[in-house]
């Protein structure tokens, strides 16, 4: 028994060192673009030469990357709003609707999942192209809803679920209407998963390409722009000036996304463990066979 | 409290207008879109290129191109062994990862997760352009070895291959094949362990016996989340891999853009949605087998 302990202890030393260098294998390509994009070389490699600001100069005044910020956070707040809107109402439903269209809704909005971008891409072209709509920032939403869909209905099913059954049946046996117990007692009390969601919904489409690739007509995103730079070597710092902005404020949000996820489950957890009731799974959102 | 009782209608407990309300948005986007769109491009890939956007008559042409052209058939098994190498490396690596997670980590492991888990929230594109700096002729690794004396020469051997896409690749989808997997390894009661511990079986068999069979539904899982986008992608190829790494959603792509065929293209993914399509039923029939066993 006491070996075995030990075996596990050594075992477990040996694990720790693999997951560090498995952390630096994660973070190494990534952190070379803050650390070059200080670097007074056009050319991306070692020995570093002086230490400068001027790649972050050239990104001021830039009316296309400018354009292209804005078409970004104008997309990612639309699509992000309706992706959100679309996860609370089909993991309401499917958990509280009790019908079996709702929990067919519900598979399917999880099936992007399975899809990949190319196809959601040029899917949604013959779609737009079929209604006479045309590639625009309205073809960019509905592409972009449709691929940060099965994140938000996952978070908004588990966060629904967490919430006790009786604090709803309670609200109903009072005499609240069903629009009533749903805008007064389960909204609020699902807003944290309701705002991480958004953020991450909002995070989804600001960084996604490849169904942006199809789907953009003249006015391109940010994605799209670093793009159609990468082409030109002279403008690679240029870039790496821009991707570490970009890399700074996707860690905030994705921290504060990740610090009010938190909030949301303890909210839930301090209730008696009912052992028949499977493990509610806070991070579901790759799971995609679950249920 | 007596005016809410009064004011609330005797019709609002079975309210129809509720239930059309919360569904409309969910049925709206997931027949038009999802469903209609899909069902779309199964409908182009049958059609014959006639410029216009739905083509003329219907045959399966297109489809006997896709098997005859061997083009078409090599570039198709390409992209099934770069991604089938993609999936199984970051699995494979992800594992240890997911089970020090699960069972080592105690205090550490809410830090390790978000840390395992915030590159997945940072641009992909940017992910693949930093592989290409650290892999390019004039860029860091090449530049690194030569520094420390290993190299004389800078050497072209890095970039433009299908290793350098697998690379880039298996870091890209690290964070998907993590968290399946430690989810799946969580959810093993710990006394399981303690009772395989209890009857004699030393770590390893336990962990043969006990956890890996366990832990399978996971691993299927990170397996298709790593599968199905590596696949279809084009971006790594374009950037890292060269002509020699031609992927089929570049030829999907290219289908849609310089070539202009797009029955064509639509019949391309149609093959793929099919190859994924059995992917994820063999996934499925595997995960039952493992789920019967517990």
């Amino acid at each position: 028994m006491s070996a075995g302990r030990a075996d596990a202890n050594k075992s477990g030393r040996w694990l720790g060192l693999y997951v560090l260098a498995y952390l630096v294998f994660l973070y190494l390509p990534v952190a070379l673009i803050p650390l070059f994009s200080f670097n007074d070389s056009i050319q991306a490699a070692f020995p570093l030469q002086g230490f400068t600001l001027q790649w972050y100069a050239t990104l001021f005044g830039n009316p296309a990357l400018s354009g292209a910020l804005l078409n970004s956070l104008i997309i990612g707040a639309v699509a992000g709003t309706g992706a959100t809107l679309c996860g609370i109402t089909v993991s309401y439903m499917d958990l509280y609707g009790r019908s079996s269209l709702s929990a067919t809704i519900s598979a399917i909005a999880r099936l992007p999942i399975l899809i990949p971008g190319v196809i959601v891409g040029i899917s949604l072209l013959i779609l737009i192209n079929l209604i006479g709509l045309g590639p625009s920032r309205i073809a960019i939403v509905l592409g972009h809803i449709l691929v940060a869909l099965p994140t938000t209905v996952v978070i908004m099913r588990s966060r629904f679920a967490a919430i006790p059954k009786t604090i709803r049946e309670a609200a109903l046996d009072l005499g609240a209407s069903d629009w009533t117990t749903f805008r007064r007692v389960m909204l609020p009390l699902s807003l944290p998963a309701i705002i991480s969601a958004f953020m991450l919904a909002f995070l989804i489409s600001f960084d996604e390409f490849i169904v942006v690739f199809f789907l953009a007509g003249t006015e391109p995103t940010l994605p799209l722009y670093i793009w159609s730079q990468l082409r030109f070597p002279k403008s690679l710092p240029t870039v790496m000036a821009l991707g570490t902005s970009i890399l700074a404020v996707s860690f905030i949000i994705a921290g504060l996304a990740e610090i009010l996820r938190h909030r949301g489950v303890a909210a839930a957890a301090p209730r008696p463990l009912d052992p028949s009731q499977p493990k509610q799974n806070e991070r579901g959102e790759l799971q995609w066979h679950s249920t | 409290m007596s005016t809410i009782v009064v004011a609330a209608p005797p019709s609002s407990r079975s309210s129809s207008g509720f239930r059309l309300g919360m569904s409309l948005p969910g049925a709206l986007v997931t027949f038009l879109l999802i469903l209609f769109a899909l069902g779309l491009v199964l409908f182009l890939a049958f059609r014959n290129n006639d410029g216009s956007l739905l083509g003329v008559g219907f045959s399966v042409a297109n489809f006997v191109t896709v098997v005859s052209d061997p083009l078409y058939w090599t570039v198709t098994l390409r992209s099934l062994i770069i991604a089938g190498l993609v999936t199984l490396a970051t699995v494979v690596t992800a594992y240890p990862v997911a089970y020090y997670l699960a069972f080592h980590a105690g205090r550490r492991r809410g830090l390790l997760l978000f840390l395992v888990t915030l590159p997945f929230w940072t641009s992909y594109l940017l992910r693949v352009f930093a592989w290409k700096i650290v892999l390019a002729y004039n860029g860091v690794l090449n530049s690194a070895l030569i520094e420390s004396g290993v190299w004389s020469e800078p050497t072209l051997a890095f970039l433009n291959t299908p290793a350098a896409v697998v690379v880039t690749l298996a870091h890209a989808y690290a964070p998907f094949a993590i968290l399946p997997i430690y989810v799946a390894l969580e959810t093993i009661p710990k006394s399981l362990l303690e009772a395989a511990s209890d009857l004699g079986a030393r770590p390893f068999t336990s962990f043969r016996r006990v956890v890996l069979p366990n832990s399978m539904p996971g691993v299927l899982a990170a397996a298709l989340v790593v599968f199905v986008p590596t696949v279809g992608d084009y971006v790594t190829p374009a950037l890292v891999g060269g002509p020699a790494s031609t992927m089929i959603g570049t030829l999907i792509q290219s289908q849609f853009g310089k070539a202009n065929d797009w029955p064509f293209g639509a019949a391309l993914s149609v093959c793929v949605m099919l190859v994924i399509l059995c992917v994820v039923l063999v996934a499925r029939g595997a995960d039952r087998r493992f789920g019967s066993r517990t």
